[in-house]
């Protein structure tokens, strides 16, 4: 058997966990629960973004024998919202990929737009390549799609779908739909009170 | 150089005006004839024990002290720093990184001025180390506070913004340079409109003492620029100094954003 991409014991915050389960890249995740269970909660600590305890690793690897950046630009947490510190789009990208800006409705002249101009949308689905720019390993989706029409959401799917196909990364995908996780043809894990339930394999 | 001694009665004709504010604030309903006269009374007193523990000061040249009362002071603005924040950080952070800061730009830069620029004898002459310390002390000490409380506060306000810099995976320093440069300039702005403005709009008020005092205009000029400089370079140290530990306290080792260091 592959050694799973993100391999999660003990985790646990002051919150939430003990939380234990394993994202293999062939096997992609949809997270869900009612809102309060602690879904973001889990994504933070996976990203470290929050103090937590427990191992994590990534592909064998602790979280701990990595340097946080390294860590956070490997195993990428996208949030709700997204904030932008800079006046443009371009000044947030390291790199321009024609392919997957196309793929979300942009050609490359978005660089030059205003961050104040943007919609709620374009910025949703400006910060996803904003992240897969930086080639993350694991992605953590924070309702990646939850504002965006059927056409957009679509987009994004196969976008996110056919970016672990080339880099051979997995994910985990933050939703209440369950018809989007029968299009993502994910595994499902529920979380309650803090932690995971007992999921349908 | 003559210098005009002032009488008991000079000073009572000149708390009159205060008086007569008072009275005026009492008749037209402002409500700060209470603020006002106490105020004014801490002034007096104030002011009359600073002149006699200089004065006593003065009269004992001796290095321990002087270092007793520059630590007193230290430890006033230190705590005044504190005060002036809206969040601070938790524990003995809170006064620690204010102080130390305040502490390694004030005090050395006016051991640096006394022993190669005023080079009084003995160097830490008292007359010459206590108001150059209080002036570089008083100076650096609104730097750092306006540097630290905004910050602090834009922390606060631009988490998102942090961390969405540290989940691409910027370092810490990378997530908080905007705010860096922000606080650095909010902490100098204040020095670098005083050098502009000295001489045009202001007559800083060392200067107008020593004039005062009989000293020639040029020779009061040139302390002035001395302590301009001294100022300047202390609160720009001072200030870039609790940016750097102010800022580092907000991570910790993994990098995280600790805003529940701050209240």
């Amino acid at each position: 058997m592959d050694e799973p991409l993100l391999n999660i014991r003990e985790l646990h915050t002051e919150q939430i966990g003990p939380i234990a389960f394993d994202l293999i890249q062939q096997r992609p995740l949809v997270l869900s629960g009612p809102s309060g269970s602690g879904k973001t909660l889990l994504l933070r600590s996976i990203a470290d973004l929050d103090v937590n305890q427990g191992e994590v690793r990534l592909e064998g690897v602790a979280r701990d024998q990595i340097s946080a950046p390294l860590w956070r630009r490997q195993v990428a947490y996208l949030p709700a919202e997204s904030a932008w510190w800079g006046k443009h789009v371009g000044d947030h990208f390291e790199e321009l990929d024609r392919e997957s800006l196309a793929s979300l409705g942009f050609d490359v002249t978005v660089v030059d737009w205003e961050i104040k101009r943007l919609s709620t949308g374009e910025r949703q689905r400006l910060a996803l390549l904003r992240m897969l720019s930086r080639k993350p390993r694991v992605l953590l989706l924070d309702e990646p799609t939850a504002n965006l029409d059927p056409d957009k959401t679509t987009a994004i799917e196969t976008l996110v779908q056919s970016y672990c196909n080339d880099q051979d990364a997995g994910y985990i995908w933050v939703s209440h739909d369950p018809l989007q996780r029968e299009r993502l043809g994910a595994a499902r894990l529920t979380m309650q009170d803090g932690r995971l339930q007992d999921s349908v394999p | 150089m003559n210098l005009i001694y002032l009488s008991s009665l000079d000073l009572a004709l000149a708390s009159l005006l205060v008086l007569i504010l008072a009275g005026l604030s009492w008749r037209l309903r402002l409500g700060l004839q209470q603020t006002l006269v106490i105020a004014a009374v801490r002034t007096a007193v104030q002011l009359t024990l600073i002149g006699l523990v200089l004065k006593v000061l003065f009269g004992t040249i001796h290095l321990g002290w002087l270092s007793l009362v520059a630590l007193f002071m230290l430890l006033a603005a230190g705590r005044e720093v504190m005060a002036r924040q809206k969040h601070r950080y938790r524990g003995v952070w809170g006064f620690a990184i204010g102080t130390s800061s305040m502490f390694i730009s004030s005090f050395s830069i006016t051991v640096l001025a006394l022993v190669t620029m005023v080079q009084p004898d003995p160097w830490y002459l008292p007359q010459y180390a206590i108001p150059l310390l209080g002036m570089m002390l008083g100076n650096t000490m609104n730097g750092i506070s306006l540097s630290l409380d905004r910050m602090t506060s834009g922390a606060m306000q631009q988490q998102a913004i942090i961390e969405a810099r540290l989940c691409l995976g910027d370092n810490w320093t990378e997530a908080i340079a905007d705010l860096r440069r922000e606080s650095a300039r909010t902490g100098m702005i204040p020095v670098i409109n005083a050098m502009a403005a000295a001489g045009i709009v202001s007559l800083p008020g060392m200067m107008t003492g020593q004039i005062l005092s009989g000293t020639e205009p040029v020779e009061a000029v040139k302390y002035q620029i001395l302590i301009m400089f001294m100022i300047t370079a202390g609160t720009g140290l001072g200030t870039v100094t609790a940016i750097w530990f102010g800022s580092k306290r907000l991570f910790d080792t993994r990098q995280r954003l600790r805003l529940d260091r701050l209240r």
